[in-house]
């Protein structure tokens, strides 16, 4: 089931591994993303610490990991075509791939129904 | 807050066209269309964008004596370029420069080309320093000048790109006629019912177009038309930016300031010889000094990789000291990457010198470059 944070990530777990990138709301919000600063597989994530940087034509962003763990992979297509990201921001968009060091922590996240609730009081 | 932005006399067709508006220089402004940025870009590249300019200042500069000499004189003592030579028609683009040669505004000069009315100066001034501006004329025009401001009865837009000037000209072939940098007075015959609006060849984006000036309800027809014709799409300030950038043009506020001068920001070419002398208007000596000892320039960097670099990013040498700072930077979508501006200390600004970006912690490999990004794509004659 995907989860989503206040600053709009969203995170999906299957297995050990969780995936994390930015909902349609960022994404729309940004406008077209032309870059996007990855973290190293192996770096440690903090709940909340940031994750990524997410260039738009209009600003840089900041991308936060929804909850503590280690990452394990990073989406490298998003280098080369960083439009993904607007294209379909919860899937090829997909920005890292994570351990999870404590599950409950995703409890706290807002599911699908409460973060449209939440968007739509923005 | 919002309550108290002001409008163009084209709000409200901007919100029925979907933009989103932002707050800039005190006006509530389309900073883009449902086009979104990226695509508003090349869109103008390639066909012709229409761009509401309406917040920018419109002033004219009118003589008692109703001779052009006097109004001409009498501006020639706050800008660097020369007015005095300016024939009907011709139009050019200067600063206001404060005592100490810092700028205070940059803004295009144009001698009215009419008969009976070409003593008249047209002025179009950046819609954040106007107040300043219009503050800075009263105070230094002598009584025998008026200064009229417009900003209430006339509206402005820019009709830029390769197929601009084509689709004004369906309205009044004449305009077709005139050249980069030049003006007139032109009746625009719209289906329903001809108007008169003032038409430059000119504009901000690197390509060919026009600025249109016109009576507010005169550019809401106008504006309506425009939008009926193929190849023609609303383009906001977010492109607006990206397409001035990439041809190397100064933004007010970014790359200029009292803090800079016009020979530090590379606009000597907009300095007639005759007044590279360090006399004859406010700021002058400043001009002469720093055509004589060379301090820093505004150059074009070309970062490598795709990471933009945005204003305030600190320039370094490729031994790690600081050379300077970058005044705009971002995405080129026309370049299709990162491009930015920026001042770097003499003698680093020779074209092809390696640099680093100090983008969030790390040094970004870079290159001094020759501006513009995009070659300038202006109508000179045939």
């Amino acid at each position: 089931m995907m989860k989503y944070t206040e600053s709009h990530e969203w995170i999906k777990v299957d297995g050990d591994v969780a995936t994390v990138g930015i909902s349609d709301y960022a994404a729309k919000a940004l406008g077209d993303v032309v870059f996007v600063e990855l973290p190293g597989v192996g770096d440690d994530m903090e709940a909340g610490g940031e994750m990524a940087v997410v260039e738009s034509v209009k600003a840089a962003s900041e991308v936060y990991a929804p909850v503590a763990g280690e990452v394990t992979e990073v989406n490298e297509a998003l280098e080369g075509a960083p439009e993904t990201v607007n294209a379909a921001p919860t899937e090829g968009g997909w920005f890292v791939k994570m351990t999870v060091t404590d599950t409950s922590a995703l409890d706290a996240l807002m599911d699908e129904a409460a973060y449209k609730d939440y968007c739509a009081g923005l | 807050m919002a309550g108290d932005m002001k409008k163009t006399a084209l709000h409200d067709l901007n919100v029925d066209l979907g933009a989103k508006m932002v707050p800039f220089a005190g006006y509530n402004m389309p900073v883009q269309y449902p086009m979104g940025v990226l695509k508003e870009h090349l869109h103008t590249r390639e066909a012709a964008g229409l761009f509401d300019v309406g917040h920018m200042g419109q002033v004219f500069l009118v003589a008692e004596d109703k001779t052009f000499a006097t109004a001409a004189k009498a501006l020639e003592a706050l800008v660097p370029a020369s007015i005095s030579d300016l024939e009907p028609g011709q139009q050019r683009y200067t600063q206001f420069l404060d005592d100490d040669g810092g700028i205070l505004d940059d803004l295009m000069v144009s001698r009215i080309n009419m008969p009976g009315h070409d003593h008249m100066i047209y002025l179009v001034v950046n819609a954040g320093c106007k107040d300043a501006d219009y503050a800075h004329l009263a105070a230094n025009m002598p009584d025998d000048v008026a200064v009229n401001i417009k900003d209430d009865t006339l509206s402005l837009v820019a009709l830029q790109g390769p197929k601009a000037v084509e689709i004004i000209a369906r309205l009044n072939p004449d305009i077709a006629d005139l050249v980069f940098m030049t003006h007139g007075e032109f009746e625009l015959e719209l289906p329903d019912g001809g108007i008169y609006a003032h038409v430059s060849r000119s504009g901000y984006t690197g390509e060919d177009g026009v600025e249109i000036s016109a009576h507010h309800d005169h550019m809401k027809r106008l504006v309506g038309h425009l939008l009926t014709q193929e190849g023609v799409a609303p383009i906001g300030l977010g492109a607006r930016d990206s397409l001035r950038m990439e041809a190397g043009l100064c933004l007010y506020g970014n790359d200029i300031d009292t803090t800079t001068s016009p020979i530090e920001a590379g606009l000597i070419w907009s300095v007639q010889k005759h007044r590279r002398s360090g006399e004859g208007y406010k700021g002058a000596a400043r001009v002469a000094a720093d055509l004589k000892v060379k301090t820093r320039r505004l150059v074009g960097i070309k970062p490598e990789g795709r990471a933009p670099a945005r204003a305030h990013t600190e320039i370094q040498d490729v031994n790690g000291n600081r050379i300077g700072e970058v005044t705009s930077g971002g995405f080129g979508p026309s370049v299709s990457g990162p491009v930015a501006m920026g001042y770097v200390d003499v003698p680093h600004n020779k074209s092809g010198t390696a640099v680093h970006l100090i983008v969030r912690g790390k040094a970004l490999p870079a290159t001094v470059t020759k501006l513009p990004f995009v070659p300038h794509n202006y109508f000179r004659g045939k």
